[in-house]
């Protein structure tokens, strides 16, 4: 009984380590987005003056509700057309022997792990030329690019799993393939079709590099390069207030989607990374 | 998708051999490897490159040692294991420039809490070491939920038949740890290792978000995009970005063929 009460109260310290290590941070700027102007330079962890005036402010300022916009529009377009094609790629892989599978998964790889500053030069060029500069398309297509490598390779280890030997037995009991397909295969699949969906938003959702380099106003400025350049009252005030509470709110739909499919978002980062 | 990404790389590979800059238009013209030899030869590159390589082996080793304490906590915890799961993953869910922010903002003198923690009394941020300290536990703390999932992955391979097998012959838990788990678990720690390393090895927001740079933090990454945008030299700024790409490369090539780690999910070989 003692050495049971002994690993529960080890147990207990280390997940209040666990606890403080990940949400110290994440705390911090809940509270400085809570704190008034005047006292967010006071150093103090939990402010002495609450206020939500921070969070009015950013919602009353175009600036953010355009870049919520452009976030929220350009992230779900490339995630959705990412996933789309994604799907069709995994399962030719999944289901059929060609020879260059292997390059083919290899390749995807080598781009997801590509430097993305490195494409920025050319496709700033080429998007000011082309006029894609500071447009959604601009940004949904290097989103693609990167979104897509990453989704066949999570699809093609869930489709794997998929015990596909099911379509067939579904035919000899009369289905059409039409029908074995939408009946059958589609449910089976769809978890690492929603999985799948989440990851790739997330990433698109973060990015920064390309939102900062090929945008440059509000008719496409991505929440996240609109947080780095945000404008003080005047040049020399950092606006603190205003930069946390953007943050947190920036951060809500991704922290919702993390916490509600925890399981699964493990599952898909970690299924085909490690099974040598 | 083959067009889209090779592109911009044949591109960014003729533009490298190019004296283009976006001021003088006109003066475009092909100059072989001037460029790679400007690139070379110019201290601020080597400079970045180990700034770069400071970066991401602290970070990277770091995130190992914690992530393994993580992964480890999560696999054996013997209660409140989702919440656990759950509440260790929300730095992963943390968007990258928030997170430089509120570290940013935590560092600062002006607006932080852990200056006043710490009893500094000078601005942390306004040296390199502050700097670098505060840069790296950015790092640390955004990435080691990831690093600590693909270790579970890992983790869960090794047969719990073995390390009672090994309890019985008298064996002591770090001696499990070190020779049992430790060898099984192999490719899936190089994995890990490769995806984080390279991660780091292009480090643009968080240096972006501190201070683009400043106080001996330019990375690779922040000098590509320096030279591109700022000075608009594209001819330059391509033949920055040819390099990192294939130092990202030599580092992809030394992990595989030199560790053996293996990444080819659906592929017969390795099943």
């Amino acid at each position: 009984m003692s050495q049971h009460r002994k690993q529960v109260s080890g147990w207990t310290a280390a997940i209040i380590i666990i606890v403080v290590f990940s949400l110290v941070p994440v705390a911090w700027i809940v509270f400085l987005s809570l704190k008034t102007p005047a006292t967010a330079t006071d150093g103090s962890f939990i402010p002495h003056q609450w206020t939500l005036s921070n969070y009015s402010d950013i919602f009353n300022a175009g600036i953010f509700t355009s870049a919520l916009r452009n976030s929220i529009g350009i992230g779900l377009i490339s995630t959705f057309l990412a996933v789309v094609i994604a799907s069709a790629a995994a399962y030719a892989i999944a289901r059929l022997d060609f020879p260059g599978k292997t390059i083919i998964l290899a390749v995807t790889l080598g781009v997801a792990l590509f430097p993305q500053i490195s494409l920025v030069g050319p496709l700033y060029n080429l998007w000011r030329q082309i006029g894609l500069y500071d447009t959604w398309p601009g940004l949904i297509i290097p989103y693609m690019t990167f979104a897509l490598p990453l989704s066949i390779f999570v699809l093609s280890s869930f489709f794997r799993e998929i015990p596909w030997e099911l379509e067939q037995a579904a035919q000899v009991d009369g289905a059409t393939p039409f029908q074995a397909f939408v009946k059958v295969i589609a449910p089976l699949a769809m978890p690492g079709i929603v999985t799948t969906f989440i990851i790739v938003f997330i990433i698109c959702w973060n990015d920064f590099v390309f939102a900062i380099s090929l945008t440059s106003t509000t008719a496409a400025e991505t929440v996240p390069a609109a947080i780095s350049s945000f404008p003080g009252v005047s040049q020399f005030s950092v606006p603190y207030g205003d930069i946390a509470a953007a943050a947190v709110v920036v951060t809500i739909p991704v922290m919702i989607l993390v916490l509600v499919f925890q399981r699964r978002i493990v599952a898909g980062l970690t299924a085909g990374a490690v099974k040598g | 998708m083959i067009a889209v990404t090779a592109y911009p790389i044949i591109d960014a590979v003729i533009l490298s051999l190019q004296r283009s800059d976006l001021r003088f238009p006109n003066a475009t013209k092909f100059i072989g490897l001037a460029n790679y030899g400007h690139v070379f030869s110019a201290p601020v590159f080597w400079q970045d490159l180990l700034h770069t390589v400071i970066i991401t082996v602290i970070s990277v080793s770091l995130q190992f040692v914690f992530g393994m304490l993580l992964a480890l906590a999560m696999h054996r915890v013997i209660f409140a294991r989702g919440f656990v799961r759950g509440v260790a993953l929300v730095p992963y869910g943390i968007v990258a420039v928030v997170a430089a922010e509120s570290w940013q903002l935590a560092w600062s003198l002006q607006s932080g809490w852990i200056p006043k923690l710490l009893g500094l009394s000078g601005d942390p941020l306004s040296h390199t070491f502050g700097t670098y300290v505060a840069v790296i536990t950015t790092e640390v703390w955004k990435n080691t939920p990831f690093m600590a999932l693909l270790l579970l992955a890992g983790l869960a391979l090794v047969p719990d038949e073995l390390q009672e097998a090994a309890k019985v012959d008298g064996a002591t838990t770090w001696q499990r740890f070190v020779r049992i788990t430790l060898p099984l678990m192999k490719p899936a720690i190089l994995v890990a290792l490769l995806f984080r390393t390279l991660d780091a090895f292009r480090i643009f927001d968080t240096i972006y978000i501190f201070n683009q740079g400043a106080q001996g933090t330019e990375s690779l990454s922040m000098l590509n995009y320096n030279t591109l945008l700022d000075r608009l030299n594209l001819g330059l700024g391509s033949a920055v970005s040819v390099v990192l790409f294939l130092l990202v490369g030599l580092i992809a090539f030394v992990f595989i063929k030199g560790f053996g780690a293996g990444v080819a999910p659906g592929s017969e070989a390795e099943q």
